[in-house]
């Protein structure tokens, strides 16, 4: 493993050096974004990159629709990086629109307050009767009462990932995958850098930077554990059912507060049901309910009601890392789907980022966030250039 | 309920402490009726080795990245049910897909493909089947624009390693790359369709193909390449494709 090089560059006049733990959505965004503002950058990534949350994602391309009503932040932050994802990354995506479709009284009794909210935020909404939406979707169930359109989309979790890196690492930023953070070195009340374990040879390997950036997400709170740190999260799983026949085009959300299996969302030829909603102690070990598994098909089917009976093609989840504290709610679904960064300068530690809760939607707005923080620290006043930065094709992360 | 014990019989590569690569085998705890073969790698990854080398991300059959050899045959370990292929007693061996070069263990390099991919310009998405044929009728409604979705091939590689042309000629374009090229001479949306139907046709192209359906066999998204190579050899000899097929796949 090539090492030390970058390490002490800054000590020799080169570029500030930054560490970043975790290559999921947040962290292969924030590389991209410090590599572009000329910061040299060393991801680590204890398994392959997005093997964690962001790889066993749903998709969903959010329009922020989901969250205009109970969480306004959240539905601002999602229709803002849609439109940029559709810009700087059209690659890998589906822009085929969804549907928020009421199947009883008291969806059609939630329109009205969705819409004003969606209008609140800035969502474009179109109404539609059953009827009229049957026409676009004929896999919808007959009980659909009405439904509203809004630019919902589908995007391709890993090959976001891997579409971040390649860019990040065309503007020189290295990836380091297998390798496990075992310590953060820490100097009186600074970290320094990482100990990581190189999985393949064994070897621990000591990494310097100037900030160390914790977007381990699920996991966030070991590592800034490693610094006595406490970060606030509640890992929280929700299951998604594969099933095989893509019998709409557009993301089905069902019309009414958020849910289990509340929505059907069209990816290649098959359809994910999802999702639920439960506190994981370890990310490492989520068992998956059978209830659940049941529960998605039957909530799911009073959508489209094609996906009842079918045989499920994958069955999967993965802990999304909230912002909270464990037994502050029983679950997880009224937590904010916002995102937050720590600075943990706050608690008396310099030279360590953590940056927590959000959504793979807003992965780019996270990353954004954080390296204005790490720049703060580095004295890089470079600005953020992500909004307006063509992704490179994923296929590049390989083919370098 | 983890009531059965696997033995993994998996391909680990040369590293400190192992002098060459081999066979070694790592006895996990399973539900036989309810894990997948990738449920059975992740574990002992996470409970007995940590070192073991291995791709995985979405766990639907949809990114394509953790395909490799079970018992000899080409599969997406994450969707494959270990009740499918396991009796409940002899061991399972992992193996990582052939043709390609090994990165570690399991997992292999998808560069040399992928960039061939890269440089047909094969988009990763495209029109949905229904709005194809809206397409062809104009008279048709089309307010709301064409429907896009991914492409059926997650450039997984099963097809790749199942070649047995591939095995003898790298230059070979291979399953993946000439089922793409046969999907731009499709649709070439902002491909240049007649330079792809040239490379097709070329030394490393369609005719050295010995019709083995291999890749047909393995592919977990129901691409069918040779399918699609034959329809590439009748575009080159005829300039038109083959009569049209019903719509293949693991959808239908």
């Amino acid at each position: 493993m090539r090492h030390g090089l970058l390490d002490s560059a800054r000590r020799n006049g080169g570029p500030p050096t930054a560490i970043v733990i975790g290559s999921g959505s947040t962290g292969a965004a924030t590389a991209h974004d410090l590599a572009l503002r000329g910061v040299a950058v060393t991801v680590v990534e204890r398994g392959e990159i997005a093997s964690g949350t962001t790889g066993r994602n749903h998709g969903l391309l959010h329009s922020g629709g989901r969250y205009a009503v109970k969480d306004p932040e959240s539905a601002r932050e999602c229709i803002a990086e849609r439109d940029i994802l559709a810009r700087i990354v059209p690659e890998i995506l589906e822009l085929n629109g969804g549907l928020f479709v009421a199947v009883d009284e008291a969806g059609l009794a939630y329109g009205e307050p969705f819409r004003q909210a969606c209008a609140v935020v800035g969502i474009p909404t179109r109404d539609l009767s059953g009827a009229e939406a049957r026409e676009l979707e004929p896999a919808l169930s007959e009980r659909v009462l009405g439904a509203v359109e809004v630019p919902d989309g589908v995007f391709d979790p890993l090959h976001l990932c891997l579409a971040f890196l390649a860019t990040a690492t065309s503007s020189g930023a290295r990836v380091l995958a297998h390798v496990e953070v075992e310590e953060l070195v820490v100097r009186g009340a600074t970290v320094e850098g990482v100990v990581v374990r190189d999985r393949q040879t064994g070897r621990r390997v000591r990494l310097e930077a100037d900030v160390v950036v914790n977007a381990a997400r699920p996991w966030a709170d070991r590592i800034a554990a490693m610094a006595g740190l406490d970060v606030p999260l509640v890992p929280t799983a929700g299951v998604m059912v594969a099933v095989i026949g893509r019998t709409v085009d557009r993301v089905i959300n069902r019309l009414d507060r958020p849910s289990d299996g509340d929505i059907v969302v069209p990816q290649r030829q098959t359809l994910l049901i999802g999702t639920s909603s439960w506190v994981v102690d370890d990310p490492d070990r989520i068992a998956i309910p059978a209830d659940d598994v049941e529960l998605m098909f039957e909530r799911g089917g009073e959508l489209v009601p094609g996906v009842r009976g079918r045989d499920p093609r994958g069955v999967f989840a993965a802990a999304r890392p909230l912002i909270g504290r464990p037994g502050d709610l029983s679950a997880g679904r009224d937590l904010s789907r916002t995102f937050e960064c720590f600075d943990h300068a706050a608690a008396g530690v310099e030279g360590f980022v953590t940056i927590s809760g959000g959504k793979t939607t807003t992965a780019r707005a996270m990353a954004e966030k954080a390296a204005d923080v790490a720049c703060a620290k580095l004295a890089v006043d470079a600005p953020c250039r992500t909004a307006s930065t063509p992704l490179r094709s994923y296929r590049e992360y390989y083919v370098a | 309920m983890l009531e059965s014990t696997l033995v993994l019989r998996v391909w680990r590569t040369a590293r400190p402490g192992r002098d060459r690569p081999g066979f070694e085998e790592i006895a996990v705890r399973v539900d036989r009726n309810a894990d997948t073969v990738l449920d059975a790698i992740e574990r002992a990854w996470a409970e007995a080795d940590p070192t073991l080398v291995f791709r995985h991300a979405c766990h639907h059959a949809s990114c394509g990245t953790c395909a490799v050899r079970v018992d000899g045959r080409e599969r997406l370990p994450c969707v494959t049910p270990l009740a499918a292929v396991w009796n409940g007693r002899s061991k399972l061996t992992i193996e990582p897909l052939r043709n390609l070069p090994v990165v570690a263990d399991v997992a292999v390099d998808p560069a040399a493909v992928l960039g061939r991919l890269a440089a047909l310009r094969f988009p990763y998405v495209r029109t949905v089947e229904l709005d194809v044929r809206k397409a062809a009728c104009p008279a048709g409604d089309d307010d709301i624009g064409l429907a896009e979705r991914f492409e059926d091939c997650l450039e997984c590689l099963a097809c790749v390693s199942a070649c047995p042309v591939a095995s003898g000629d790298p230059a070979y374009l291979g399953p993946a790359v000439l089922a793409a090229a046969q999907r731009i001479a499709e649709e070439p949306r902002h491909a240049d369709a007649e330079h792809v139907l040239d490379l097709a046709g070329g030394e490393h192209g369609v005719w050295q193909c010995r019709s083995v359906w291999a890749c047909s066999a393995v592919c977990p998204s129901g691409v069918d390449p040779a399918g699609r190579i034959m329809d590439l050899r009748r575009r080159l000899l005829t300039g038109r494709p083959a009569a049209p097929a019903p719509a293949a796949g693991a959808a239908s």
